[in-house]
């Protein structure tokens, strides 16, 4: 496997890992009923966001430059 | 001597050598971080209620730690890039920016967080005496919420010469905020921004304690896993940092002169190891810091 090819693969992770802490923040806001947590879901589901547009931005320049076939 | 197929691909394997070595390397990785993480899932699932401490690590700096390990990912892969379209100058911006990276997260590690935990205190209670410190850790209200009890009281230890003066009787606790109002929910772990000891002192007397030490190692198998697992990752990001700054210096420049291509797959094997050290990291925060 490639870098660029393990790099879109860390992405996808590290997108599962921000959806996650936003799933996390939401339960722990029931269980405590903390307002903070709210905010934690909301920046965590914008980073996934973030990181899924990054992803299909990074692939689309790869392929723009040949770097991935 | 020339070491070959540095560059061009090996024709039996179809890959340069330098890939089919960092993925085997990579591979005896995956076993030694997985063992470890076994080891870590197995003891919290064999824990006694109340012995698996949670929501204890600062969650913001490992947010931002993690963070900035995938800002590194982007990074590292910028580089390569740029070495790939033969753009020397913005490979070295983008390394630098890598290295910072790096150099960033180990100092939140060693010189933040590890530090944090050595100067926190948590004592035991013997089951015998956990009556006589019902005020602080509010069993009875957990009991019947159908939660887990607190067997352990926690805060910052006043007098620090206790743990080794046996003359001194008790500790002097000023406690975390879940002791001060523990049937309060919104005072329980975890927190959503780091909150210091309260001033309320609390005194624990020595003989009702099972074990009293600062958070380090040996006080669970938590933080013994904790101290483990995040210092091997820890050692991996410092030995990524080092490579990288010495494909920073100016060997990396001679090198570019008389091959970029062999400098670029140097940079991809590299690459490669750090991503992997930053998957790491995606495992080890949610594990560590919100399970």
């Amino acid at each position: 496997m490639s870098l660029k090819a393990f790099h879109i693969v860390f992405i996808i992770f590290s997108t599962g890992l921000a959806f996650g802490s936003g799933m996390w923040c939401l339960w722990v806001r029931r269980v405590s009923d903390a307002p903070n947590y709210l905010f934690g879901a909301i920046f965590s589901f914008a980073v996934a966001l973030a990181l899924i547009v990054y992803g299909c931005w990074f692939w689309r320049k790869m392929k723009r430059l040949r770097l991935i076939r | 001597m020339e070491i070959p197929y540095t560059v061009t691909a090996r024709p039996d394997t179809g890959l340069w050598n330098a890939k089919v070595g960092i993925w085997l390397f990579l591979a005896s990785e995956v076993m030694l971080f997985g063992g470890l993480f076994s080891a870590y899932i197995f003891l919290r699932l064999d824990a006694q209620p109340g012995y698996w401490p949670h929501g204890l690590l600062n969650v913001p700096v490992g947010t931002f730690n993690t963070a900035i390990l995938i800002v590194s990912s982007v990074t590292v892969v910028l580089a390569w890039a740029a070495l790939k379209m033969r753009q020397f100058v913005r490979y070295k911006v983008y390394m630098a920016l890598t290295i910072l990276c790096g150099i960033v997260f180990l100092v939140v590690k060693l010189g933040y967080e590890w530090p944090q935990k050595y100067d926190h205190f948590g004592a035991y209670i013997k089951p015998s005496a956990l009556e006589k410190y019902e005020k602080y850790l509010g069993n009875k209200h957990l009991l019947a919420e159908g939660l887990a009890p607190r067997l352990e009281i926690t805060g910052h230890l006043h007098n620090r010469e206790a743990l080794h003066d046996p003359n001194i009787k008790d500790y002097e606790v000023a406690l975390d905020p879940v002791y001060t109002d523990p049937t309060n929910p919104q005072m329980d772990r975890p927190h959503f921004l780091y909150v210091p000891p309260t001033d309320k002192i609390g005194v624990i007397e020595k003989a009702d304690v099972e074990r009293a030490t600062m958070f380090i190692p040996t006080h669970n198998t938590y933080f013994a896993s904790y101290f483990t697992i995040t210092g091997l990752h820890g050692l991996h990001v410092l030995a990524g940092v080092l490579v990288f700054i010495y494909m920073w210096l100016p060997a990396s420049t001679r090198l570019y002169r008389q091959n970029p291509e062999h400098l670029a797959n140097r940079v991809e094997v590299a690459g490669l190891f750090w991503h992997f050290v930053d998957l790491v990291w995606i495992f080890v925060f949610p594990l560590f810091y919100l399970l």
